[in-house]
This record gives C-alpha cells, sequence and structure tokens, in this order.
C-alpha cells in the first residue's frame, strides 16, 4: 500500500491516496448537492401550492362547477373532461406507440428500401420530440377536427351516428313542443294545424296553429298546444352516449388524439430504449428453442421491457395530463356547467381551467388556482400510482 | 357507470385508473352526474298554467377574448341555475379567433374586447352572417406606475406618446418632463396581439400608425398579473392594461390621472368617472356580437333576455364597469328590434371612434345584411 501510494506520488498529479479519497469524496458531496437542488424547488413550489390552496380546499371545489364567485367555483367539469381526454389519450398513444417501438427495435429489416423507411421514421420521431406543443393543437385542429375540409366545415356533422334532432317551440302558453326533425340541416317544419309535436313529458300532441295577428284562444289547454304561424323555433339534438361523427369536431376524442401525438414521441423513446436494454441472450435462447419472431417478442422480449415502458407511460401521462397550449387551440373552453357525456361532447381541462384562474385579477382566484392544481396533482400521483403497480407486479429478475 | 362502457376494453392501466378515480369520487360523494332528463313527475297532471320556459333544451357556444370572459362566464353560472337544461359553454380563442369562429357560424356569440374590424365585417357578409353589436360593459384602460413614484401625478397624451412611441423614445422622466427626476422609464405592455394593446395604441396614442409606432424596447406579457408584479417592483416603471386589474391591486400600484384632450381635466380610472365617460379617452366599452340566425333559438333568446337584463350587475361583480342605463336602453332596443350591423364602421368601411353614447344610437348603423 504505502510502496503503491509512492509510485502514484511520482507519477499522478494527485499527491496522495488521502487527497484522492478527499477528492472522491467532496465528488459525492457534490453530486448530492445538484441532485437536492431539484428536490429542493419541488418542495417550494409544492409549498407555495399547498399554502396559497390549502385553507379554502374543500369537496365542494371537487364536487362543483366554475363560478364568477371565487368562494363557489369548482373544477368538477374540467376534472372529468381531463379523465376522458387523457384515458382517450392513452388507450390510442400507448398501443401505437408501443407497437411501433417493437417495430423500430425487433423487426430491423435487410432490404435497402425498408432500412431507408426505417431510419426515416426514426428520424422523424426524434425531431418530433422537440417541437412545440401548440403546433400539434394547429395540427389536431386541422387534421381531427376538421378532417382537413374534406367533409364540408368542422361543425356540420358530414356522417353521425346517435343523435336525433328536434325543432323547439314554445308555444303561446309558455309550453314546449318538439317537432321531430330528420336530420341537423333538415329544413325547418312547415307550421300547419294538426303537425304532431312531442311535449316535455314525452306525448305527443296536436299542434294548433293560429294567424300572427289572430286572438289567442282563451282554454289552458289549447293555449299549451297553440303556435302562431310566424313563431321561431331552434334546432336542438339529444345524443346518446355512443354518438359519433365525421368530422370529429372540436369534442373530447379530437382533444384525446392531438394528445396522443404530443405524447407518442415520448412512448415511442421511453419503449425502444426499454427494449434495448432487453440483453440479446435472452432472444438468442428463445430464438434456438425454435421459436419465431414474433414469439421472441410476445413472450420475452416484451415482457422484460415491460417496466420500462411503463416507465415511458408515466412520463407520457404526466405530460398530457398537463397541457393547456395544444387543448386551448382545440376548444379552448374556460367556463363548462357539466361533465362530458360522449365521445364528441365539448370540454375542458383541469390546466385550462387553472391557466385561467391564474390569469385572474382578483386574489381570491389565485388561491383558487392553487385549488386546482392540488387537484391536479393529486389526480396525476394516482395516475402514476396505478402504473407504478403494475410495473411492480411485472417486474422479474433477468437470470 | 355508463361512463365507463366506451372504454370496457380499454387497457387495463386506464381502466384500473379510473375505477380508482371512481372509487375515490364516489366516497366523497360526487360520482359522474348525468344531465337529468326534464320530466314531470309521474302520476301527477303536468299543470297547463304553469309556464316551462325554465324547462328549454339547448346549448349556447360563446367564444372570444378573454378580456370579456369573465362576464359571460358569471351570465353563463347564473343563468344555468334557473335553466338547467340550457349548455352555454365560454371559451377563449381571443377576440380576432372568436370572430373567426363567428363568421364560420360555428358559434353563437362573440366575445369582443374591441369593435369589429371591417375585414372581419366583410367576411361576414360574404359567408351571409348577420349579426347584432351589443355594448355591455365598459373596461377603463388605466395607465399605471409605481407606490414609489412621487413625481407623477398626471399624463398629457403627448406626454404619453413620448412615453410610449418610438418616435418619443424618452429613455428617462427627466426627457418626458424636465421638472422630474432622471429615473429611466422601464415600460410593461400587454400581448401586442390583445384587444388593451390595440386600443391603447390604435384608437390613442398611435392613431397615426404611418408616423407612430410602439417602441420596441418594452417588457410585453400576456399575463396582466406579470405586468403587475414588474411595475410594483421598480419605481420608474409605468405600464397599461385594464381597470380590473388596477382595482384589485390598489395596495400595489397607483393610476395616474389623465388629462381629457376634449375638456383639460385630469382625471383617474374609478368606477364612477369610467361609467359617467369623464375618464376619456381610455374607456372602452366591451361587446358581444350574436349572430342573428342564433337569436331565433329559444334557448338562445332566453340568455341574452337574461344576459341584458342583468349586464351591469355581472359586469361589476367580475370588477368591470357598467354602462349607464340609457345606453342599456338602446342595447335592449336592439337586441328586441334585431338591429343588425356595426356602429364602429363608416359606409365605407372605415373605422369610426369616439364616445360609445354618440356612437350607438339606433341610426348610425352600417347594416351588415
Amino acid at each position: 500500500m504505502s510502496q503503491n501510494s509512492e509510485v502514484t506520488n511520482a507519477k499522478s498529479p494527485h499527491r496522495s491516496l488521502h487527497g484522492r479519497h478527499r477528492l472522491d469524496r467532496w465528488f459525492v458531496r457534490f453530486c448530492q448537492a445538484t441532485a437536492m437542488v431539484s428536490v429542493i424547488m419541488l418542495a417550494i413550489m409544492l409549498t407555495a401550492v399547498f399554502y396559497q390552496g390549502l385553507p379554502g380546499f374543500s369537496w365542494r371545489f371537487v364536487s362543483s362547477a366554475p363560478s364568477a364567485t371565487p368562494s363557489e367555483a369548482g373544477i368538477r367539469p374540467a376534472l372529468f373532461g381531463s379523465m376522458w381526454v387523457c384515458g382517450v389519450c392513452a388507450l390510442f398513444a400507448l398501443p401505437i406507440g408501443v407497437s411501433t417501438a417493437i417495430f423500430l427495435e425487433e423487426f430491423k429489416p435487410r432490404r435497402r428500401v425498408m432500412r431507408w423507411f426505417h431510419s426515416f421514421i426514426q428520424l422523424n420521431i426524434s425531431n418530433l420530440a422537440g417541437v412545440p406543443s401548440v403546433v400539434y393543437g394547429i395540427i389536431g385542429l386541422t387534421a381531427f377536427a376538421g378532417m382537413f375540409g374534406i367533409m364540408g366545415q368542422t361543425n356540420e356533422a358530414a356522417f353521425e351516428v346517435g343523435a336525433t334532432y328536434f325543432d323547439q317551440f314554445v308555444s303561446e302558453g309558455d309550453r314546449i313542443l318538439l317537432v321531430p326533425a330528420d336530420a341537423a340541416g333538415a329544413p325547418e317544419p312547415i307550421l300547419k294545424s294538426g303537425l304532431v309535436a312531442l311535449t316535455s313529458s314525452g306525448e305527443s300532441v296536436q299542434v294548433n296553429v293560429i294567424g300572427a295577428k289572430s286572438r289567442l284562444p282563451k282554454q289552458a289547454d289549447v293555449r299549451a298546444v297553440t303556435l302562431r304561424e310566424d313563431a321561431e323555433a331552434g334546432r336542438i339534438s339529444k345524443k346518446t352516449w355512443y354518438y359519433f361523427r365525421l368530422p370529429l369536431g372540436r369534442g373530447v376524442l379530437t382533444g384525446g388524439l392531438t394528445l396522443m401525438l404530443v405524447v407518442l414521441p415520448i412512448v415511442i423513446i421511453a419503449s425502444q430504449e426499454s427494449l434495448r436494454a432487453v440483453p440479446n441472450s435472452l432472444r438468442e435462447g428463445s430464438l434456438g428453442m425454435g421459436a419465431t419472431q414474433w414469439q421472441t417478442v410476445q413472450n420475452v422480449t416484451l415482457p422484460s421491457a415491460i417496466p420500462g415502458i411503463m416507465t415511458g407511460a408515466i412520463l407520457a401521462m404526466s405530460r398530457a395530463i398537463g397541457e393547456a397550449a395544444p387543448v386551448l387551440i382545440i376548444c379552448g373552453i374556460v367556463y363548462i356547467g357539466s361533465n362530458p357525456s360522449n365521445l364528441m361532447d365539448d370540454f375542458s381541462v383541469m390546466p385550462l381551467q387553472i391557466f385561467n384562474w391564474a390569469a385572474r385579477p382578483q386574489a381570491e382566484f389565485h388561491s383558487v388556482a392553487a385549488q386546482g392544481i392540488i387537484v391536479l396533482l393529486s389526480l396525476l400521483l394516482s395516475f402514476n400510482a396505478v402504473a407504478v403497480l403494475i410495473r411492480n407486479r411485472t417486474q422479474k429478475t433477468l437470470s | 357507470m355508463k361512463l365507463l362502457e366506451p372504454f370496457r376494453s380499454g387497457t387495463a392501466v386506464f381502466g384500473e385508473t379510473v375505477a380508482v378515480c371512481f372509487v375515490c369520487l364516489a366516497l366523497i360523494g360526487c360520482g359522474p352526474t348525468a344531465t337529468t332528463p326534464s320530466s314531470t313527475p309521474s302520476g301527477t297532471a303536468p299543470d297547463l298554467g304553469a309556464s316551462e320556459l325554465t324547462e328549454i333544451e339547448g346549448a349556447v357556444a360563446i367564444d372570444g377574448s378573454s378580456t370579456v370572459a369573465p362576464i359571460s362566464e358569471a351570465a353563463a353560472e347564473a343563468f344555468g341555475k334557473t335553466f338547467k337544461n340550457v349548455r352555454v359553454t365560454v371559451a377563449i380563442s381571443g377576440t380576432g379567433g372568436g370572430f373567426g369562429r363567428f363568421t364560420n357560424g360555428e358559434i353563437d356569440i362573440s366575445d369582443a374586447s374591441r369593435p369589429i374590424k371591417d375585414s372581419e365585417f366583410k367576411a361576414c357578409q360574404a359567408k351571409g352572417v348577420s349579426f347584432v353589436e351589443l355594448p355591455i360593459a365598459y373596461d377603463g384602460l388605466s395607465i399605471v406606475i409605481n407606490k414609489d413614484n412621487d413625481f407623477v401625478d398626471q399624463l398629457t397624451i403627448d406626454e404619453l406618446k413620448k412615453i410610449f412611441l418610438r418616435e418619443g423614445g424618452a429613455k428617462s422622466w427627466k426627457e418626458v418632463n424636465p421638472a422630474w427626476p432622471d429615473v429611466a422609464i422601464k415600460i410593461y405592455a400587454p400581448g401586442t396581439d390583445s384587444g388593451t394593446f390595440d386600443y391603447f395604441f390604435g384608437d390613442v396614442v398611435a392613431k397615426d400608425s404611418d408616423n407612430e409606432h410602439p417602441r420596441d424596447d418594452m417588457s410585453v406579457s400576456e399575463d396582466d398579473n406579470v405586468l403587475v408584479t414588474g411595475i410594483a417592483g421598480e419605481k420608474g416603471a409605468i405600464g397599461f392594461f385594464g381597470a380590473s386589474y388596477y382595482f384589485a391591486n390598489v395596495d400595489k400600484i397607483k393610476a395616474v390621472k389623465i388629462v381629457d384632450p376634449k375638456t383639460g381635466e385630469a382625471v383617474g380610472p374609478t368606477p364612477e368617472t369610467i361609467e359617467s365617460g369623464q375618464y376619456a379617452p381610455f374607456s372602452r366599452p366591451l361587446f358581444i356580437y350574436v349572430n342573428t340566425d342564433s337569436m331565433k333559438r329559444p334557448e338562445v333568446k332566453a340568455f341574452l333576455k337574461f344576459y341584458l337584463k342583468e349586464a351591469g350587475k355581472l359586469a361589476e361583480m367580475v370588477d368591470y364597469v357598467a354602462l349607464p342605463p340609457s345606453i342599456y336602453e338602446v342595447v335592449q332596443t336592439h337586441y328586441e328590434e334585431r338591429i343588425t350591423g356595426t356602429h364602429y364602421l363608416t359606409e365605407a368601411l372605415e373605422k369610426r371612434t369616439g364616445p360609445l353614447a354618440e356612437l350607438y344610437t339606433t341610426e348610425s348603423v352600417v347594416d351588415i345584411e
């Protein structure tokens, strides 16, 4: 040992073993300090948020709609909107992302044309990871909401299932009369006596039409079904939970698909990394046993890559749930009183609500924004907890 | 649990997550609430004398300026308490974005923090979209300075030009007025594509856009709260934004009195001076533009009736200023008689500017149809 140190004394700039060990210790401390910086930053932010948000926090906030009165404002519609949109996003992004990663990692082509195609995709994915999310919002609006305009206007469905249309009249007796219409763009009904309409309780009645200047009938029951011939109607629709239309419009599905674009590169790159980390010996063993390439992927490679893929999924969903910019482009709704009820429905998401509250002049709204952040973080943590559970269940030692 | 049905075949991750979330939500007693279909309780005959107006169904889509959005949000919320089956949505695509969607017939009401532009007017004409222009509240543009700034009390429009224009380009307060100390000017301004920025420069400070240009060394932020913080932290700072941000932060910043070029009086922004029109030329009206076709729908009718009746109250609730009652009467007439078109363009589609009370009359309208 002493000989050793003498030798190094002569040759290396670090005079002694002791000195080198000290340097080593300093370096470890430096690394610990830099690691602590990010933790401290997070702690400061969380403290600030909880300090601002917790005093006024109650379950009422989670269960009520937004409001112009800060003490009554809630986040329910946006919470459900976020869950719907992120659900759609996960449903599309994870299968597509993982499949793409498998193609890129496990099925490397031998033909030259295909090799070129392969590297072209790889290059694109690496570049897409750096595109600002607002750009994806614009793409989503063009590609999903408007379908590039090939089906006409965004707000008019070219094809749809699950909607029934009515013309809503208010009769002279202040009752609602619904006249069934064939389609969204059908012409308004011609008003003449005997036209069949539904009342709000669902029974069919015959409408009694009178002239624009005629005198009103006296009996309440006649008045209830009486319309003037110049009465104005509004086209309304009743939609089932499976309502679907093309072009997709500015609904939940478009929001989810747009967020899918935002997170796909993350999912693909993370899945590729974890597939790459699977030792080749495993693959060779499987192939040596006579398994096909697909069987190898299915039974050997993919199961051992699942933990890494799950990590990628966590990162991706955390990003999706916190994205405000693309959603602002897609629908930008900051006030909505009800939860989404079908895939085409209007929605708002939590980051957008938080953004809106934070931009308000009143200080009370800033603490409402902090409450919103608390809810967003809780949902994010519960998302991640589930993914971590799955990861831990599937983690096998590779030996 | 209907919500879950489309996702039955979903990935385990999502299914479990949602299940977990639902369990949590069910525990705290707020599961998903489906919209309740309106029906009279079975077994009782409906009372034919009672009004069913509050039972009307439908949707009202509003989009546009984020400045006007708080008023529309307040209206949507209060309206929804009585009319439970009407879904009102308020979005914030900005005044220009809102007009874009309005022109395509995608929305019923467009929130605007400035009057319609000639290009937008022409686009509406081309697409056959006709509208009614309804001012709903005032927003006084406040010119604010740091609390420690004890030398500036009032500013004239010419002094503002020296501060805010590239052509004046004053670097320190001394250059604006020799009596003031040599403190550096630091300017905070809202986003260049906001209606506030447009109004401040386009309508007052840089009307002559060929020879007058906003400075390019301003600190610009889309978030007015950032401007407030910036001005509160620097002695030589000056900036401008909507009065609601000034009212909410009176303890941190102070407003400068502005000398009205017409009367020569220096007036500060208070709810009273903004409403009476004394705080000129920086009182700007906020508008909603309503699609005339949408006005035929019972739910839009009911919403507008409510909105216009309560506009003053709603505006004050979110720190804006109500219009004088006389103007609300003219607004009501426009709504009832569906007087379409704008008051802010001439027949030749050139911009008109002036006090709201002078411009907004039933006669001076340039029809869209």
